[in-house]
Formats: structure tokens, sequence, C-alpha cells
């Protein structure tokens, strides 16, 4: 009986739980919560892919409303992947995050970082599920709002003014999504994402569904940090307590981009977005310049989480140059890329949250000679470093062969070139956190040492593992992310 | 006359960029969550004004009623409304950290303090 409500329970339960948290007021209650129901949601969202792995889509109506009208929980093969990507990072920061939040947030608000947490996770994983286009603004909105939150509990003051510009252009791209989903109800009077897709067809050479799409490309291309909207990010990502960028580096943006996925290819169709538009020559050179020139910005910070970050938006130039290509296999690239960078990325941010434990941050002078005083956390940031160059047998191989493949089957050799090109800027920034970790000597000011917690390293290096794992054995990431992309090439039109 | 005709857009059009424009141009973060408050509005009325119907009334099955007003607009941009508070709110309560934080709610003074910061010593 409960299992036909395992969609509804996928967001109901971190919803609950929020609120429920801060009545109690408890941390460890708080904790053991918020750890419990993330648990809970990978279970229920690996039992969900392995469904659609048999059934194809699971449709639940809310309340028993019939979709179109009422709000339809929709599961395919793509946002099942999505669910397991951002429920398992939850699952595994979770147990991170009790001695990291209690190292870096005063005590009083320690058991409200939990349940903003939990409203964090019911908003992502809700925008993956829901089949409802103002439903998923709702639940934007309510990720969204609780990011900033959290963003804003860092450890520095710095930290409240990159929540505020976050919140100033996260409501910014929030807005535009809206108005772009107001022109496409507009014309088609439905809100229903699948009945949007047959609706739209019939009328996607008027004026009003262009525009719909302009302001949906922009305001998503806000949230996912589309190359020239990611002013945001670096700050939000570096001031952000530890926990916090580990989880939302792996989800928020991912999340995001899955949106534009869904609106290109099932809402607006791939004909019209990258045949009769030339939007996907204009997300080609947008993520061409992003993955080369975030990069080189990377490659010149003078801070570990920022380097990281400034290397995110490189990262999710990958994905979206996969979704530019529309073949198969850049599709099924930019699909395992949100899980393979999510992974990548995961891992380097928690372990860089134990570095700023034991070293009082994370500037590359407090952690000269890190590779003698911690050094299972500097294997793990270069292992996790491996998979972000694309070196082979680490899960960043797999996406960048594929889009390799995808670039050449569309005759693109030069952006072939540019892939592998790129992947040495990447080494270069790697280089310079092992060249600051084992070759130089520490300084004299380092008063702790040691590793962080054994409760913080081993879900960062499960993390890392992860990464390796998923380069050698492929048929979650790789396999599920090409019947995805079959799936959106299907379905597209 | 199609022009005159489709003022409700023009009206909501006009927001959105006067919205926009203030949360840009000004540096006073509280100026900043008044355009950004403006520009959510106009959304409000791009959505309501197409869905009302100049004698509508709200859908009642009722012999006495013959036109009514689509009500779907009217409930999404209730939920609308709300998000928006609760954006404004959490500005505010951001605005009011940061002035404890710099003692001032200006861009460009908190940058200026944030660069002096950087250049003293590391603590």
């Amino acid at each position: 009986m409960i299992s036909e409500h395992l969609p509804a329970l996928q967001v109901v339960l971190p919803l609950i739980s929020a609120p429920l948290i801060v009545v109690v007021r408890r941390e460890a209650f708080a904790w053991a919560l918020a750890t419990a129901v993330s648990w809970i949601g990978l279970a229920i969202a690996i039992e969900l892919a392995m469904r659609t792995a048999q059934s194809g889509v699971i449709s639940y109506a809310i309340g028993n409303w019939p979709p179109p009208w009422g709000i339809e929980y929709r599961v395919d093969r793509l946002s099942s992947f999505v669910l397991v990507l951002v429920s398992l990072v939850g699952a595994i920061v979770m147990p991170y995050a009790r001695a990291s939040v209690a190292a870096e947030l005063p005590s009083e608000r320690r058991y409200l970082f939990y349940s903003m947490y939990c409203l964090c996770l019911a908003g992502l994983l809700g925008i993956t599920i829901t089949g409802d286009v103002f439903n998923l603004f709702v639940f934007l909105e309510i990720s969204s709002l609780s990011a900033y939150v959290l963003i804003a509990m860092g450890q520095r003051r710095k930290a409240l003014f990159a929540a505020f510009q976050y919140l100033v252009l996260g409501t910014i791209g929030a807005t535009f999504y809206v108005i772009g989903i107001g022109l496409l109800y507009l014309m088609t009077g439905t809100l229903n994402l699948a009945d949007l897709a047959v609706r739209v067809a019939a009328v996607h050479e008027l004026r009003p569904v262009l525009t719909a799409l302009a302001f949906i490309t922009v305001g998503i291309g806000m949230k996912l940090a589309l190359f020239p909207l990611h002013q945001w990010l670096p700050n939000a990502y570096t001031y952000a307590p530890s926990v916090v960028t580990a989880f939302l580096a792996a989800t928020a943006t991912k999340v995001s981009l899955y949106v534009l996925m869904r609106f290109y290819y099932v809402v607006f169709g791939n004909t019209l977005v990258f045949r009769t538009l030339p939007l996907g020559d204009v997300l080609l050179a947008l993520s061409v310049v992003a993955i080369v020139t975030m990069s080189l910005v990377a490659v010149f910070q003078s801070d570990l989480k920022r380097m990281f970050a400034y290397s995110s938006v490189a990262q999710i130039g990958y994905i979206t140059l996969g979704i530019a290509l529309t073949n198969a296999a850049g599709l099924t690239g930019a699909i395992a890329h949100l899980f393979n960078h999510g992974m990548s990325k995961g891992a380097l941010f928690l372990l860089a949250g134990g570095i700023s434990l034991r070293c009082g941050g994370t500037s590359f002078a407090a952690i000269a000679g890190l590779g003698q005083r911690m050094p299972l956390t500097s294997l793990g940031i270069v292992i996790a470093g491996l998979s972000l160059i694309g070196v082979p047998a680490t899960a960043g191989f797999t996406t960048k062969w594929y889009l390799i493949v995808g670039a050449l089957e569309r005759g693109y050799w030069w952006l072939a070139a540019l892939i592998v090109m790129s992947s040495l800027i990447a080494v270069a920034y790697v280089w310079r956190f092992v060249e600051v970790a084992y070759l130089h000597t520490p300084g004299p000011e380092s008063p702790h040492h040691g590793e962080m917690p054994l409760s913080m390293l081993v879900p960062a290096w499960l993390m890392v593992v992860a990464c390796v794992y998923f380069g050698l054995w492929t048929s979650f990431n790789i396999g599920f992310a090409g019947d995805a992309a079959e799936l959106l090439l299907h379905i597209g039109r | 006359m199609a022009l005159a005709g489709h003022y409700g857009y023009w009206i909501a059009v006009l927001l959105m960029i006067v919205g926009i424009y203030i949360t840009i141009a000004s540096g006073n973060l509280v100026k900043k969550l008044i355009g950004l408050g403006i520009f959510q509005t106009s959304v409000y009325l791009l959505y309501i004004a197409p869905g009302k119907l100049i004698g509508g009334t709200a859908p009642i099955l009722s012999e006495a009623f013959r036109t009514y007003s689509n009500p779907l607009p009217h409930v999404l941009i209730l939920t609308a409304i709300v998000v928006g508070v609760a954006t404004l709110a959490l500005g505010l309560a951001i605005v009011v950290r940061v002035r404890e934080a710099y003692g001032t709610i200006e861009e460009d003074e908190i940058l200026e303090r944030d660069r002096a910061a950087d250049q003293q010593p590391a603590r």
C-alpha cells in the first residue's frame, strides 16, 4: 500500500522533517532525523529507479486529481537518475555533517541548519520528481530560499553578502522562469510538462512561445550558473559552511541542468530549440568559453575552495556542451557528468571541509605541506582531482570520452581537441594543490595535526572511492544515462 | 489599436523593467530588495490580467452566472505572492545581519571593508 505512494513520500518525508526539527529544537534529534530521512530517501530513490528500469514511467497523481488538471509526479529514467544522485549525496553528506557543523556553527543555530538542509533536500527532490511546471517553480524557491539561509550560516561575514547576492540573482532567475511558464500557460492553457509538450508543438512558431523559451533559458541559466550568469557561485561556494558547499555543489546546479534538459528536449522539442533557433550554437559557444576561461581563472586562485568553485563553473560547461551536441553520445556524456561531477566535487569539498577544520582555512598558505599532516585527505583530493581532469579509470574519464565521441559525430574535431586541451588546464590547477601539499614544507604555525575525525573522513572517502568505482564499472552512471539520453531524443521532436 | 488594447501587458512590462533596473542600479541593499519586489509583482499582473474577464465571476455552477474568470492564474499567483513575501523577508533578515557585521548596507562600502580586511595580515 505504501509502495504506490513512494513518489510522494520521496518529497514529503524531508518536507515534514524540517518543521519537526524546529519544534523539537534538539541538535542530536535534528541530526538523527535528517540522517534517517536522507537514507530513507536514498532507499526510495533506488527503488523508484529499479521500477523505472522495468516499467518505464511512473505517474503519480497528487491527491488523486488526474493529470493534466492535478499535479502529477512523474518518474522516468532521467528523473530517477537525478533523484538517486541527490539523495545519495544527501545520505553521504549527513553523517559527515555532525562533526563539521559542530565545529563551524554556534550551538544555538545547529538544529536550524538541519531543518534548512531538510527543506533544501525536499526542494531539490521535488524539482526533479514533479511533472508540473508551476509546482517546479515552488520547489525551486523552496530549495533556493533554504540554500540562501545555509550559505548565510558561513563563519565569515563575507558569507552574508555572498548569500545576499545569490538571493538577488537567484530570485531574478526564478522570476524569469515564472514569466516563461506564464507565457506558455497563456498559449497552451496547461501546466503539465507532458501535456505542454503536446500542445506547444501546435503553436511553437508563435512569438510568445519563443519569448517563453528565452525567459526560461536565462532564468534556469542563472540557477545552474551557465557561463556569464555564474557570478553568484564562487563567493557562495567559498564562504558557505563546508557541508553546505559539498551538498550544493553536488546537487543544486545539477538539478537545474536537469530542468534545462527537460524544457529543451521535452517541452520545446529539439527541432525548435536546436534547428529552427541557433540556441545550440549559442549554448556551445558559452560552454566552450566557460570551460576554458573558468579553468584558467581557477588556476590563479589562492584558496582551495575558491579554486574548486571556479572549476565547478567550468565543469558545468561540459554538461551544457553535451546538451548542445544533441546526439546520443553527447547527451549521455552530459547526463552521466551530472553524476560524475557530483561525486568528484562532493568528495573535494568534503575533504576541503576537513582541511578547514584542521588548518583553520583553505587558503594555499594555510595548507602548505598538507601531504605530511593529513596524508589521507591529500591523497583523496588528488584522486578526486584526477577525476576532474578525466584521467582513465576515473568517473570523469567516461564523460569526457562520450563528449569527445559526441563532438566527433557532429564533425567538430576542433571541439574534441579543445576538450582534451581543457583537461590540461585542469591538470594545472590540480597540480597547484599537489605542489602546495607535497612539495612545500609546513608553515611554523600549524597547531592542529592529524586527520579530520573519522566520521568526516569516511563519508568523504566514500565519495572518492565512488569517483574511481564509477570510472571502472559504468553500468549505473553510463548505462542509466544512456537510457535517459535515448528517452530524451526519442521524445524530442 | 492593438498596442492600446494590450495596455495590461505594457504596464506589466514597464514594472518589470523598473524593478530590474532598481535592483541592478542601486547600491543600497534595501533598495535592491524593493526593486526585486516590484519586479516580482509585475509578474503577478502578467498572470492575473489575462485570467480576468470583465464581468466574469468566480466559477460557480449556477444558472445566474454565465461568464467566468479563470481561477487558476489567481491560485498560482497566491502561491507566488507567498514565495515573494518569503524571499523579501529572508532578504531583509540577511540585510539586518549584514548591517550588524559591516555597519553599513551600501554595496560599495561593504566591498571596500572586505578589501581593507583582506589587506590586513591574516588572523
